[in-house]
């Protein structure tokens, strides 16, 4: 094997730096890729995004061509049926696109976001005013197997306090927004489940603003569906924000689930943490998740870290974790990042077999101990208990999978 | 009578530098309610026989047998072994996140009894057993291993013991680590093992002063995979005036 010399370039003098350096040419495209998460195009109309290829960065790891309709084709975009569980202190309605609110906590950054922007009627809103925090659940179970767009917007006034949950059952095939607004010294948690139909197809855009002091614990949770792509960012615009960003995947045979993380710092002594842990068992059954944390100029004093975790239980699985750290000032408090994919550890089950255990019920075990650690910190026992269950029955599978083979 | 016996084991590891033979012939017996003592120095084999019998994958059996009571322990699975009635107290226990120690030892207890243990008489059990360990009660609702001491990984161990009752336990340098008055807790719960069931054990220790707590019945020594020398209990006093010393040289000459 030969290897041929790269190709050289006349030096410029404005492309070299101090010490006489070349500058970085990016593989010599003539296309420098954006350095920086911040300066990613947005917009709120779909025609403003060419045409998806598939090689995007927001989109180089989905199957496109299962979600072609979401990103170009269109949608349904009226009022739809829901149940709600309302509590004190928080009201729920749905409300014009010209909402003073909507647009402000953020923009689409890719394509499918802005045609659901584009294409959404009504707004449903949810207004958490009440400093004694209340649980409120929506239930969307009837969104039916047409193309469909819908855009969210949770305010929490200023100093308010409340548990969103947002749950999503049966069939869909949505596209849509959820702007969550998080006042000066509010404190609300919002959690995301999505246990759809085995067809059903879902992308959403999560755009988070939090203000000064104010604390929001956000959780996406997916266990059913056939590509489900959920993108949650947080944009820390208030001094003390602070975030945690917790997610809990299992995907089965064929199932494609994707998590786009980003956290924007933006703010003094803003916090964050991002921890998403992953299950994967059967032929084609695939995660992505990437974990994008910026820390500006203007975030002195940050403390920052971002996790992700995978656990492969079966052969012919794939699991892409792609974390991504900028840091834009010295004075910081922490930033770390950690990815791991691995199998069971030998060594547990070894131990667990050891005081008797099979070795089918050791694995369960041991993936409950890995998962149930992110339900704990949903905050709500009768969602936990739920949710916890519903990871029993995909452990159910596996079992059945693996006496299968 | 229940009977462990182990004939002309020959066990070897796999290694970066290639196949390494680690036990070369051994031969024990020992009976329910009886105490050998393995003592040797580092490197001799002792782990490697504790792991064996547990049926570790990363050993393999070249040639010679365990049996108990006359079935052929080395076609078992190592949660077969377990429910066998063959348990082994780890020297470095791992830990399970996210596994509580009550859903442990329950999940445990109803593999190896083939059935869910009554909740109440279960719940006294343990709570009794940890007691005895003075263990305090929040350690149940703590993930397995997760954050604990060297002390209460062994405290931890033998708990299991308790609980679970096997007909033969190896202990695999359970004293290593433990200060005198953890020993001696640790040491209690291996003599009321004993006493209430009859247990037979296997001690793996490196010392001898935990043979001080619990007397052996029976004492081998083990040097470059096999026994070299075996006796009552007045060996171990022997080696602890002495050390290894004699038989390493003698190992040299050879």
């Amino acid at each position: 094997m030969t290897i041929s010399a790269p190709e050289t370039t006349t030096t410029k003098l404005e492309n070299t730096g101090a010490l006489g350096y070349k500058k970085h040419t990016d593989g010599g495209w003539g296309l420098v890729p954006i350095q920086t998460r911040s300066e990613r195009f947005a917009s709120t109309d779909v025609t403003d995004f060419p045409a998806v290829t598939g090689r995007e960065a927001a989109w180089k790891l989905t199957p496109v061509d299962r979600v072609s309709d979401l990103i170009d084709g269109q949608l349904d975009g009226t009022e739809y049926n829901f149940t709600v569980t309302e509590a004190p202190g928080v009201s729920v309605e749905w409300v014009n696109r010209s909402d003073a609110r909507i647009g402000t906590a953020g923009k689409p950054e890719d394509r499918a976001a802005a045609n659901a922007w584009s294409q959404v009627e009504k707004a449903l809103s949810i207004t958490i005013s009440g400093e004694e925090s209340g649980t409120v659940r929506i239930e969307r179970a009837n969104l039916g197997s047409a193309p469909r767009a819908a855009h969210t917007v949770i305010e929490a006034k200023p100093l308010s306090r409340g548990l969103i949950i947002l749950h999503n059952t049966g069939k869909a095939r949505l596209t849509e927004n959820v702007e969550i607004i998080v006042g000066d010294a509010a404190n609300i948690t919002v959690v995301t489940v999505q246990q759809w139909d085995d067809d059903a197809v879902h992308l959403a855009s999560h755009f988070s603003k939090v203000g000064r002091d104010a604390k929001i614990k956000h959780v996406v949770v997916t266990l059913g569906g056939s590509v489900v792509r959920i993108n949650p960012s947080t944009h820390l615009v208030g001094t003390g924000a602070d975030v945690d960003a917790l997610g809990l995947y299992f995907a089965d045979a064929g199932q494609h689930l994707e998590q786009q993380v980003y956290v924007d710092h933006d703010a003094p002594h803003t916090r964050s943490r991002v921890n998403y842990k992953g299950a994967l068992q059967g032929t084609g059954a695939r995660t992505v998740w990437i974990g994008d944390v910026l820390i500006r100029q203007s975030a002195t004093g940050t403390d920052s870290y971002e996790q992700n975790r995978n656990l492969v239980l079966t052969d012919g699985t794939r699991a892409d974790s792609i974390p991504n750290l900028e840091i834009e000032t010295g004075d910081i408090a922490g930033a770390g990042h950690a990815s791991a994919t691995g199998r069971f550890d030998d060594e547990q089950l070894f131990y667990l077999q050891a005081r008797g255990i099979r070795e089918d019920e050791a694995r369960r075990l041991v993936v409950r101990g890995f998962l149930t650690d992110i339900v704990q910190q949903i905050g709500d026992p009768e969602l936990q208990e739920k949710l916890q269950d519903a990871i029993e029955q995909e452990l159910t599978r596996t079992r059945l999978s693996t006496d299968g083979s | 009578m229940a009977v462990l016996e182990i004939r002309d084991l020959h066990v070897s590891v796999e290694t970066d530098q290639g196949t390494k033979p680690i036990l070369r012939g051994v031969d024990l017996t020992i009976n329910k309610g009886e105490t050998h003592a393995i003592m040797g120095p580092n490197g001799s084999g002792k782990s490697t026989l504790a792991y064996t019998i547990a049926g570790h994958p990363k050993y393999t059996v070249d040639s010679g047998s365990i049996t108990l009571d006359g079935q052929d322990v080395l076609a078992m699975s190592v949660d077969e072994r377990a429910r066998a009635g063959l348990f082994l107290a780890m020297q470095y226990p791992v830990e399970i996140p996210g596994v509580t120690v009550t859903n442990f030892l329950r999940t445990a207890k109803t593999a190896i009894d083939g059935e869910a243990p009554p909740i109440r008489h279960w719940i006294k059990d343990v709570k009794s057993s940890m007691k005895n360990l003075r263990m305090d009660s929040t350690f149940a609702e703590r993930n397995v291993n997760e954050g604990f001491s060297g002390g209460e990984k062994k405290r931890h161990e033998i708990l299991q013991l308790e609980l679970l009752k096997p007909t033969f336990a190896v202990l695999d340098e359970t004293d290593s680590g433990l200060d005198v008055d953890a020993l001696k807790i640790v040491s209690e719960g291996v003599n009321r093992a004993k006493e209430n069931t009859n247990l037979g054990v296997l001690l793996i220790t490196h010392y001898t002063r935990i043979l001080r707590y619990i007397r052996p019945d029976f004492v081998h020594v083990f040097v470059n995979g096999r026994i070299a020398e075996q006796g009552g209990p007045e060996l171990a006093d022997r080696l602890e005036n002495e050390g290894y010393d004699r038989f390493l040289t003698d190992e040299a000459t050879v």
